[in-house]
């Protein structure tokens, strides 16, 4: 090899080691058994991943070499290789996972068991099911804080939220929220934790330093039954002082100032709307919309939806590929 | 390993809820909260096909489920809930087994029919105790034969009907027939069915009763079209059947090519094996996992009564009957039914509002109430009788 040539090589070795790639939104498909990975710029199917039963939870290891999957009804998180699309293997999940959330030290996964009353805390590393923790009925959204000292459980049909010390595995608080809490997310550096409630249609703020409420907000839309407001997953805008908050059958999302906790908008999105995730930039969100089986493209300025994306049956969840 | 929540814990868990618990904040001595499932065996007559037995444990396995999923929660917050089951056999006594019960238990699931229902609701031991009617079906319970201390989980023939009614509207099949069997509970059905009719406009073209002999499963090929061949036109075939006898052999054997609903075919129920959305398959699992067979609209009536129960208790942190009646007839009151809106109950009769299935044996058709029809208040209440039609006084304030 001649010297000259070298240099560029290795330039070009280096780029390729770094591939310019296109935003990958990975959507997960709860009836096709499928993952719809969609490009966050043109919004077009880039590939459709094929994964075990019926895959819900989704998220990606903070360096972005593989996805976590909750496949519920085969009993599994796959982990998937980000590039390949391969199913690399399972982690022993417990029963019916249904949602999860990784710890920030990148090893905890914290999953709800959905059918067992259950959470489990599995050690991606080792493969081993370092703990699990007995909770209400119908474990469903899970939340590690910023500085990875807590978790949280929501059971859908026991109504609470379940403090866990991450330390001892031992719960520290149960409290009470609305009918049938679904997700649960910290917020202000953890100094806030919300928790949605889709039948009782609220999402109620904690003070994490309390466990006390702090405050509730409530969601009216023009023309829509207040029983179909039914708030499911919500997001921080990336700079944490907007929330936008999926409201199920109400087919909108609604736009809520995490700082007043005023409404300030609905967007009209597809049907039955349950979760969203922001794209790298945050200028755009995508929810998962699971009756009318698309994802809706929302800029995240404007707050208006800007295009909708056909995916797999049921779309679930929306985890940004980093 | 596995970490149960200790007893120690309470105190955090009652101090961060944002309810008051009195006399429980103490943390020490839990509460007590008994319930009973009173149930008065009734003779079945005998039917034409033997292929769906009822089970013998209907009703009472929801009743069991509820108590499971009220204890988890109770669990966390010192409620220590317990179930009591009594069979009263055929001919039995069942006011003194319902004395007996009403000792032990201040908050009674009742099945029986609603003669005996009442009877046991009129008792003196009864007065001031909280019941739940899980197996009568009949409107007048809810109507001019309301009791103050009843509350119906199970939804109403009306209810039932008028679900019935919105479907066959929405899909344009405005002209039916009827065909009703002999029995009580068939000519109930079949009443409901024609009151519902009016009330929504549908158009009754026929209206004949059951009255073949003999043993259809050989012979409905040739009997059931020469039967309904001289029925007036219509789109849609309507079968009261409840004990389910001949209505399985009316269907794709009419004389001119018709849907079947009502009994058999298209059949609107407060639960079904077929319900899957809005978290119902964990409900089903549940379920099947503790009972061993699928869930029923009786299974599930006994489950509402039971997670009614435990939400007013967990909510109001009493055992108070007064106190859970006031508690779940109040606007704050909700129950998560898996069947996509909030469970209430009505202040008028105490009935609890719920969605009604639409189902054929193999998936959910639609749920009522449809978007078509409109209520000032809550669209639950466009099924079965609305507060003005409503004959009970004894809810009155």
């Amino acid at each position: 090899m001649s010297p000259r040539i070298a240099p560029a090589l290795t330039a070009l070795a280096l780029l390729l080691a770094t591939p310019a790639r296109a935003g990958e939104m990975w959507i997960t498909n709860e009836l096709d058994d499928t993952i719809s990975v969609l490009d966050t710029d043109s919004f077009e199917v880039l590939r459709t991943i094929p994964t075990g039963e019926r895959p819900r939870g989704i998220t990606f290891a903070p360096d972005g070499t593989v996805a976590y999957v909750c496949a519920s009804d085969s009993d599994a998180v796959q982990v998937i290789d980000a590039e390949t699309g391969e199913i690399l293997h399972d982690l022993p999940s417990g029963e019916d996972p249904e949602q999860f959330a990784l710890a920030p030290d990148g090893q905890h996964l914290w999953i709800a068991n959905e059918d067992d009353a259950v959470t489990t805390v599995v050690d991606v590393s080792t493969r081993r099911v370092a703990a699990q923790i007995d909770v209400g009925i119908e474990p469903e959204g899970m939340a590690v804080s910023p500085d990875g000292s807590l978790a949280i459980t929501t059971s859908e049909t026991t109504n609470m939220a379940h403090w866990i010390d991450t330390a001892t595995y031992e719960p520290v608080a149960n409290t009470l929220v609305d009918t049938r809490p679904r997700d649960a997310e910290f917020a202000k550096d953890g100094a806030e934790l919300w928790v949605s409630a889709e039948i009782g249609g609220t999402v109620t703020v904690f003070d994490v330093a309390t466990q006390a409420q702090k405050t509730q907000v409530t969601f009216a839309i023009p023309g829509v039954n207040d029983d179909q407001i039914q708030p499911v997953g919500f997001a921080f805008t990336p700079d944490g002082h907007t929330a936008f908050v999926a409201l199920g059958p109400a087919n909108h999302v609604a736009v809520v100032n995490a700082d007043t906790y005023e409404v300030e908008d609905y967007i009209l999105v597809g049907r039955r709307v349950w979760h969203l995730a922001f794209d790298a930039t945050g200028g755009k969100l995508f929810t998962t919309n699971g009756v009318s089986g698309d994802v809706t493209v929302i800029d995240v300025e404007g707050r208006e939806a800007i295009q909708t994306v056909k995916v797999g049956r049921f779309p679930w969840g929306a985890a940004l590929r980093p | 390993m596995r970490h149960a929540m200790a007893g120690t814990l309470l105190l955090a868990a009652l101090l961060g809820a944002n309810i008051a618990f009195g006399a429980n904040l103490a943390g020490a001595e839990d509460l007590a909260v008994p319930v009973a499932y009173l149930r008065q065996e009734v003779e079945r007559p005998p039917v034409l096909s033997d292929l769906d037995p009822v089970p013998g444990d209907e009703g009472v396995q929801g009743a069991r489920l509820g108590l499971s999923d009220d204890a988890t929660t109770g669990r966390f917050l010192g409620h220590d809930y317990t179930l009591s089951e009594v069979d009263v056999p055929v001919g039995g006594d069942l006011l003194s087994a319902a004395r007996e019960a009403l000792a032990g238990s201040r908050l009674l699931l009742i099945d029986a029919p609603a003669a005996d229902l009442l009877r046991v609701a009129d008792l003196p031991e009864a007065q001031g105790a909280l019941l739940l009617n899980v197996g009568a079906p009949d409107d007048s319970l809810r109507d001019g034969d309301c009791r103050a201390n009843v509350l119906h989980a199970l939804p109403s023939l009306a209810m039932r009907a008028d679900a019935l009614s919105q479907f066959l509207l929405v899909r344009r099949w405005t002209e039916v027939a009827l065909l009703a069997g002999p029995f009580a509970g068939d000519q109930a059905w079949a009443q409901a069915l024609r009151d519902s009719a009016t009330k929504f406009g549908l158009s009754l073209e026929d209206d004949r009763p059951w009255d073949f002999q003999g043993d259809l499963g050989r012979s409905a090929q040739s009997e059931i079209p020469l039967l309904t061949q001289d029925f007036a036109e219509h789109d849609v075939l309507l079968v009261a059947d409840e004990t389910g006898d001949f209505g399985r052999y009316v269907l794709f054997n009419t004389w001119e090519p018709r849907p079947v609903g009502g009994s058999e075919g298209i059949v609107p129920v407060a639960w079904s094996p077929v319900l899957e959305n809005w978290g119902a398959s964990q409900l089903q699992s549940r379920f099947a996992d503790q009972a061993g067979r699928p869930m029923r609209p009786k299974d599930y009536a006994a489950w509402t009564a039971l997670r009614a129960i435990g939400e007013a208790v967990t909510r109001t942190g009493s055992n108070d009957p007064a106190a859970l009646r006031s508690y779940m007839l109040s606007p704050d009151f909700e129950l998560d039914g898996f069947k996509g809106r909030p469970l209430s109950f009505r202040d008028w009769d105490g009935q609890l509002r719920q969605p009604i299935a639409i189902v054929q044996p193999r998936a959910m058709i639609a749920m009522a109430p449809f978007e078509e029809f409109l209520h000032q208040s809550n669209e639950l209440d466009t099924l079965g009788r609305d507060r003005p039609e409503s004959a009970c006084r004894a809810f009155a304030p």
